[in-house]
């Protein structure tokens, strides 16, 4: 089947099976491998990437069903070599270790702030809770996104 | 060893990161070959079962399809999956990479198929027909050591494949002087490693050049090119293990396994890259599970606390074959018996039996965690049987600064130590007696709160050499390129611990140059030099003592190479922040000057060879022994049985810290699986020998949640087994975190008589405790 969809502000076009999984379209099509697969029961959020700005978790989407769609992975994160504020709060805060949930867990983060730009703790641990860290202890995540979310305060009252 | 402190002991963000960040690493899977074909297993449904007959016509037919194999196929081609830790007097049996005539647990690999896409392989796998003759499956481990079992392993006539005893002093004479004994049955579960990176191999066969690549999630890609070089007859200079980037061990990635063989021999069959990523339920079935012991402790004690000996009579689940390591973990165990206690008399007497389970192996702490949780938790017994209060038990039991190195009863001489500091210094943060004020009138208000206290010590770093099956030394490279940039190959592989930053912090304090300018090489059998690999926190106490020794035999080449420049003698020269100073005239030279000129070789010193490069191999003279105090305040909800963790508190003790950040985030992710293992992790087998926790649907893995926010804190009490002072500490929370939070449950339920819960310790457990 013929899809037509957008990623990182680019046009992709593919002829894909029906059965094929978008996160196996954006890794192994496209050769965009910083979208990870922890698991095939939607329940690690490795593969987690914004479809149309909602985080999903592209294990669980066909590509058929991305038809259309815009989609951000972690490599479209960062803007004219500049990193995203929730990039710059993983790194500041040892928010990863071995860094194989981190592309997922960011972008997880990333819809949340969109939703919530002044989560409290109890806020962040319970909107990450589809995506699991085996190394962190998730701590320094939720520092991570504490600190981005400051950051973030502090570009949007800049733009203002 | 002088080091300029710009970054050792800072908190340096790690240079790992920007790639890392951007989804720009990679690991096994994000390396693309052309041509690359891929391998689907198919694996035993059964747990314990004869082959009868294998149908592989409609699968070698199906599109895309390019081969299937069997045991049949790899009979006798391909060696079988090693162990190195198994004694001359152990039963084992023999275990090849697809199974020959049966299979022993679920999960394991039957047949293999080889296609052009992933989704053509698994379709195809799906058309293999095995006919099996299921037989009785061996799941329980004290009944698989009874005499009247179903035996797993015919060829050995029992499931008990070691006996294994430990421990020095007059045991008897200990429990016959006692007032008191106390004892304790306990159950370490099963629990799955889980790494977030599932396992995954790519090889790559060059005929003409008879070159075998091997990309491996592993943590140990030089021993992993030893053994497999052996069992596919691959000379071992012709054979390049890759350890990319890899998605966490835990020990899991600690070993070698069927898969990474039988892709290489595939690879040189057919001429064309093959490549397997593990899924998550192959990972939960086929991936080794950590812990896995049952068993009784045994204390002997006198009225005012005195230990006089400890006594563990255990039965070790090994699962259904030996994978590297198995049966040497329980003797980890058997090592540490003494905790951070004077036990004049130990005794541990282990059986090892064959379950229908996949094997156990080395996961974070291994061996460790067990010993720490039957000791911290026989204190608190002792101390509720004496009324007294188990800190003030522990205390009276450790071992006084001045004592160390002090040798143990289990055979172990701990290098340096002061429990008694980093205890005060948790009490203190704590507030100790004020928390047991609050507690007192939390349960006069019929409330269930709980403190735990757990004061651990653990192995790190384990040498010397004798004590490891492979060797226990490490080994780095350091070069200072013409330019002046530094490169260092570290024979560790670390896969999340951070050592590229670590390292880096070393060298770039010792060269006087920055941080940036020092690229850390690991993990590549061809452009690293031997070396053992990261497990059993030694990267840093072994590893990064390699590299700081390296270091400064640059510093001193260089300086010879400076004198003779500046035209002066060494003596009067120093090497200040990368530069050399102290000559006549004010004239200096820096270390990328030094570099330059050492490559050029116009202006040398007649007996000095060129280059500024320099290999250490590091085998350190014992181990290193971090200790430290966990105190978890918990609360169990009476409606629910719903743990909550209203506090939590590590005080660690893991010598010098060359980086504050790691070290916490080393801690925190110790804890947490340390935790977890108390709360909710556990491996559950059914009578059949199916996994029932065989996807993160079923398995407790921590979520963000459910876990509180960890305060840390230190002493420090460096270590003279190395110059960097460095104990390790990738292991410490786990080690610290089962018994203090047990503890704490524990103590909770104490006013309705509780004494003792098995782990883990879910709410329905706890409910039915309740009402």
């Amino acid at each position: 089947m013929k899809i037509r969809l957008t990623i990182n502000g680019r046009n992709y076009e593919g002829d894909v099976e029906p059965r094929l999984l978008l996160v196996h379209f954006i890794r192994d099509v496209l050769g965009l491998t910083g979208t990870h697969i922890g698991c095939e029961t939607s329940i690690c959020g490795a593969c987690t990437v914004l479809l149309n700005g909602s985080a999903v978790k592209s294990c669980a989407v066909l590509a058929v069903q991305a038809d259309g769609a815009e989609i951000t992975t972690i490599e479209g994160l960062a803007q004219n070599g500049e990193l995203h504020a929730v990039q710059e709060g993983f790194w500041e805060k040892h928010g990863l270790q071995c860094g194989y949930c981190t592309p997922g867990m960011i972008i997880s983060s990333c819809a949340l702030l969109k939703d919530n730009p002044s989560p409290t703790e109890s806020d962040i641990r319970h909107g990450l809770e589809g995506n699991l860290c085996r190394c962190t202890g998730y701590q320094h995540i939720v520092d991570a996104v504490q600190y981005a979310a400051e950051k973030l305060k502090a570009q949007g009252a800049k733009a203002d | 060893m002088s080091f300029l402190a710009k970054y050792i002991g800072q908190k340096v963000k790690r240079t790992e990161d920007p790639r890392l960040i951007q989804g720009l690493g990679h690991y096994v899977d994000d390396i693309r070959l052309a041509d690359t074909l891929h391998v689907a297993f198919v694996r035993s449904p059964h747990a314990h079962a004869r082959i009868l007959s294998t149908k592989t016509e409609a699968a070698k037919n199906a599109p895309g399809v390019v081969a299937v194999y069997t045991g049949a196929d790899i009979a006798g081609k391909i060696g079988l999956v090693p162990c190195a830790a198994a004694a001359p007097d152990m039963k084992k049996p023999d275990y090849p990479v697809l199974a020959i005539g049966k299979v022993a647990f679920v999960g394991q690999t039957v047949a293999a198929v080889v296609a052009t896409d992933k989704y053509k392989a698994r379709d195809a796998a799906e058309l293999i027909e095995v006919d099996y003759e299921p037989l009785e499956v061996v799941t329980d481990i004290e009944a698989a050591a009874r005499p009247d079992s179903p035996v797993i392993h015919e060829e050995l006539g029992t499931n008990v494949g070691w006996l294994y005893q430990a421990g020095s002093g007059d045991i008897d004479a200990a429990f016959a002087q006692a007032d008191k004994v106390v004892s304790l049955r306990l159950v370490h579960q099963r629990l799955i490693p889980t790494a977030m990176e599932p396992r995954g191999v790519l090889a790559q066969y060059f005929p003409g050049e008879q070159q075998l690549n091997v990309w491996s999630s592993t943590q140990i890609p030089h021993l992993l090119r030893t053994t497999l070089a052996a069992m596919l007859g691959v000379p071992e200079n012709r054979l390049r293990v890759i350890a990319p980037e890899v998605g966490g061990g835990f020990g899991s990635k600690l070993n070698v396994y069927a898969e990474e063989a039988l892709l290489g021999w595939i690879a040189m069959q057919l001429g064309k890259p093959v490549k397997w990523i593990e899924s998550r339920r192959e990972n939960m079935l086929a991936t080794i599970h950590g812990r896995g012991q049952t068993g009784t402790v045994e204390v002997a004690v006198k009225n005012d606390g005195t230990l006089l000996g400890l006594r563990y009579n255990v039965i070790y689940d090994l699962g259904a074959y030996l994978q590297l390591l198995t049966p040497a973990i329980p003797t980890l165990t058997g090592l540490m018996l003494s905790g951070c206690y004077k036990i004049p008399a130990i005794q541990l007497n282990c059986t090892q039996v064959y379950t229908n389970k996949v094997a156990t192996d080395a996961y974070r702490g291994a061996g460790r965690p067990e010993a720490t949780y039957l000791i911290e938790r026989v204190m608190d017994r002792v101390a509720a049987e004496l009324g007294m209060d188990p800190v003030e038990l522990r205390r009276r039991n450790f071992p006084k600064p001045e004592e160390f190195p002090f040798a143990t009863a289990a055979g172990l001489v701990y290098d340096s130590g002061d429990y008694e500091k980093a205890l005060n210094k948790a009490l203190e943060v704590v507030d100790y007696k004020k928390l047991r004020e609050e507690q007192a009138k939390a349960r006069a208000e019929g409330r269930l709160v709980g403190i735990g206290v757990s004061t651990y010590v653990e192995i790190c770093a384990v040498g010397p050499s004798v004590m490891l099956p492979s060797g226990g030394w490490d080994s780095a490279t350091v070069r200072v390129e013409p330019s002046g940039k530094a490169t260092v190959l570290t024979g560790v592989s670390p896969h999340g611990q951070g050592e590229e930053t670590a390292f880096a912090q070393i060298v770039g304090d010792m060269l006087g140059i920055d941080l940036n300018d020092v690229l850390v090489v690991h993990g590549d059998t061809d452009r690293v030099q031997y070396g053992i690999g990261t497990f059993g926190s030694r990267g840093l106490a072994i590893g990064g003592t390699a590299v700081a020794v390296a270091t400064e035999r640059i510093v001193a080449k260089a300086k010879k190479l400076a004198a003779h420049i500046l035209q002066t003698d060494e003596e009067s020269l120093t090497f200040e922040n990368g530069r050399f100073v102290g000559a006549p005239n004010d004239r200096t030279m820096t270390i990328q000057e030094v570099a330059f000129h050492a490559h050029q070789a116009h202006n040398i010193p007649p007996d000095f060879e060129p280059g500024l490069v320099a290999t250490y191999f590091f085998e350190p003279k014992n181990c290193t022994f971090p200790f430290g105090t966990h105190i978890c305040v918990a609360e169990v909800d009476k409606e629910t049985g719903d743990v909550k963790i209203l506090r939590y508190l590590a005080v660690d003790d893991c010598g010098r810290q060359i980086n504050p950040l790691l070290v916490a985030g080393q801690v925190h992710g110790g804890i947490a699986q340390g935790m977890a293992q108390a709360l909710f992790e556990e491996a559950v087998y059914d009578e059949n020998g199916q996994l029932l926790t065989g996807e993160l649907m079923d398995y407790a893995f921590p979520k963000a949640y459910q876990l509180p926010r960890f305060e840390l804190d230190h002493t420090e009490t460096p270590t003279p087994v190395n110059p960097l002072g460095a104990k390790g500490v990738g292991e410490a929370g786990t080690i610290g975190a089962t018994p203090a939070v047990a503890n704490a449950v524990i103590d909770a339920l104490a006013p309705l008589g509780v004494k003792h819960v098995d782990l883990p310790l879910r709410p329905e457990k706890l409910w039915r405790l309740i009402n």
